[in-house]
């Protein structure tokens, strides 16, 4: 029972990255129609924007300020200015294969610039268990998961109760009529970026004590974000966190339970099965296009 | 008429100059390629500093035989492939000796092509079957896994009196060789494999692996994966609680798992063949020029990549000459001793496999540093 819990917890917790990463996915993909490759290389590089902090003598605390900072600067004004405003031009396709250039850039940059090892980088949780149901739960682990929950009611707080959360959605919906009505659409789909860029960075602070710092930490978060977006639903915000908190336990509890050497077939298992019965993911809506 | 003999004259006196040059002076080309990116970026950065460090400091003095030596240093992505086509490329250049790489399995697949090319290889693998292969230019830095592993059983068996031991190890040559080689000398001393834990290289999250040690009611683990994820898995081992014996080999208690893992490597203990905290004043001085020069504390494969430079200087320097061919015949049987060679740092015996003899390290991590607990002597003493 406690190995159960506590396995649980933690791939809830591992899952609760996975879906702040997989939101971005979908937010970007109901805006601006875009799949952004680089998203694992977007969790990677705030850590080392806080490291570089650090490493300049800022306190931790001042340095994870500076590194969300730059991460908003970076991955969400320049990147959308200087890559996605160009290309999206050319069509969905172009951009997509220019985040997979920006992935290996990014991946490339930092190996280059900073260093290609790994580097310890310090918790936001402390260490240490907590009583569960008179069961020892890792802190940590609690700590992840609680930090990540709260980010996503927070979004959808913003999403569903405020003003400028309506007219993102409504932008997301059709922006050739949230344009007719007034609404900024291109400053919509700013803030949208912008969202992706902040959930990142958590993601980053989050992710990276477990992982370490390390220019290919991006290959791995980013794949399973990706599934756990398709398999939650690709158009909503709850399908990613759906397929994220289910892509962390399922892969966490078949390597305890069934196999180790196979976890790594789990996600792609679950992926096959959701595309062949249910492809617009477990809470996702169907879309039709014209062609 | 006459200009043209005059001009032929002098190209045949250039190219007799060149070709003697190219004979008797010039550099020794020394070719390395090892992982510096990738899983294995640890390993191969450490591996090129120490080669870098012995190789400048050789030069500075004179060189070899009067002849400075000239390295490059080749990235194999810590991926076999790329390895055996960067090796390739190295052995095109005909090096005098081909270093690295330090991955067993990397080693595996470019060993038959310095075999081949009749270059020598001085490498950095650790898996038990690299040497049994048949490859008569293949040596190695530090001790193969049939010889560090049954100290480690010995160790959980007798000392710790485990009597069931879970074995987490890491899906790769290197990993593969080290679990077989445990996994058989436990079995002889009756020890039990409680659980039997595969994992994969770059894996980061450990949180289901832990939980089956945990589950598995083991006296002891015996963890052999690379280092980071070592210090990924010495971390959750912390998380969840776990308070067993935690043994490994030089990968679990090396100097970048302890940066890496912080507190949570306090405990770990270890069997090492090399380690920069042995209680040896020619390692420590080795230590503090690495840390000056690079700015950290070197792990165990700064050692070897150190030391294979120097093998190349005290065998080339007993041939007396620069001959490639004869040089894995002058190092089989060899024994360097660091009275002769400073360089060696301990003393060193190379049998005809290119498996080497050498003192080792019993280890344990306190307080962030490695302590010495017991040193194992030379088994030809």
């Amino acid at each position: 029972m406690s190995n159960f819990l506590n396995l649980l917890i933690a791939g809830l917790a591992t899952g609760a990255i996975y879906a702040v990463v997989a939101i971005g996915f979908t937010l970007l993909w109901q805006t601006s129609q875009t799949i952004n490759f680089a998203q694992g290389e977007f969790v990677m590089l705030p850590a080392f924007f806080m490291l570089a902090a650090m490493n300049l003598g800022l306190p931790f605390m001042l340095a994870v300020l500076v590194g969300i900072g730059l991460s908003l600067l970076v991955l969400g004004l320049l990147f959308k200015r200087v890559l996605v405003d160009p290309m999206l031009r050319h069509g969905v396709l172009p951009l997509a294969i220019a985040t997979m250039a920006l992935s290996i850039a990014l991946k490339e940059s930092v190996k280059e610039l900073y260093s290609a090892e790994a580097h310890p980088f310090p918790s936001v949780v402390p260490a240490g268990n907590v009583d569960v149901l008179g069961v020892p739960v890792s802190m940590q682990s609690l700590g992840v998961l609680v930090i990540a929950v709260l980010a996503v009611v927070a979004l959808n707080l913003l999403l569903t109760r405020t003003s400028v959360g309506h007219q993102m959605q409504a932008t997301a919906q059709n922006p050739t009529v949230a344009r007719i009505v007034g609404i900024p659409v291109e400053r919509m789909i700013l803030y949208t970026f912008l969202i992706n860029a902040g959930l990142v960075a958590l993601g980053s602070l989050l992710v990276t004590p477990i992982y370490l710092a390390k220019f290919s930490t991006g290959e791995i978060l980013g794949q399973a974000a990706f599934i756990a977006a398709i398999v939650g639903g690709f158009n909503q915000v709850r399908g990613a966190v759906a397929g994220g908190l289910l892509l962390g336990v399922v892969d966490n509890l078949a390597a305890a339970y069934v196999s180790a050497q196979y976890r790594a077939a789990v996600p792609l298992f679950l992926l096959i099965v959701i595309i062949l019965f249910r492809p617009q993911g477990l809470l996702g809506r169907v879309e039709e296009r014209t062609v | 008429m006459k200009v043209l003999k005059t001009t032929f004259a002098a190209l045949a006196g250039l190219a007799a100059l060149t070709a003697a040059h190219a004979q008797s002076g010039g550099t020794i080309k020394l070719a390395n390629v090892a992982e510096l990116s990738g899983p294995g970026a640890t390993v191969g950065t450490n591996w090129k500093n120490g080669i870098d460090l012995a190789v400048a400091e050789i030069n500075e003095k004179g060189g070899i035989l009067g002849r400075k030596l000239e390295v490059t240093h080749a990235d194999s992505q810590s991926n076999p492939g790329i390895a055996r086509a960067q090796v390739q490329k190295a052995l095109d250049g005909e090096p005098y000796v081909l270093l690295g790489p330090g991955y067993s399995g990397s080693v595996k697949v470019t060993a038959s092509l310095a075999q081949q090319a009749e270059v020598p290889q001085i490498m950095g693998g650790e898996a038990a079957e690299l040497t049994k292969a048949g490859h008569t230019h293949l040596f190695r830095t530090s001790f193969g896994q049939q010889s560090s592993m049954p100290k480690v059983a010995a160790y959980l068996a007798d000392d710790l009196k485990a009597k069931s031991v879970a074995v987490v190890w890491v899906n790769n040559d290197f990993g593969k060789g080290g679990r077989d080689v445990i996994t058989a000398e436990l079995q002889k001393r009756n020890v039990k494999v409680a659980a039997d834990i595969s994992t994969e290289a770059g894996q980061a999250d450990f949180a289901a692996d832990v939980a089956k040690v945990k589950a598995s009611g083991a006296d002891a683990a015996f963890i052999y994966l690379n280092e980071e994820e070592s210090a990924r898995i010495l971390k959750e081992i912390k998380r969840q609680n776990l308070t067993l014996p935690l043994i490994g080999e030089t990968t679990l208690v090396g100097q970048k798992v302890i940066d890496l893992a912080g507190e949570a490597a306090n405990g770990a203990r270890g069997h090492v063949g090399l380690t920069t905290d042995a209680p040896v004043p020619a390692i420590q001085q080795f230590r503090e020029k690495f840390q000056k020069r690079y700015n950290y504390v070197p792990d165990h494969n700064g050692l070897k990549g150190y030391l294979a430079v120097y093998v190349v200087k005290a065998v080339t320097e007993k041939m007396g000459k620069v001959d490639r061919k004869a040089f894995a015949d002058t190092l089989h049987g060899l024994t360097i001793s660091a009275a002769q060679e400073p360089g060696i740092l301990m003393d060193v015996t190379y049998d005809k496999n290119g498996d080497i003899d050498r003192q080792g390290f019993l280890v344990e991590v306190e307080n962030g540093r490695q302590v010495v607990k017991k040193v194992l002597p030379k088994l030809g003493n």
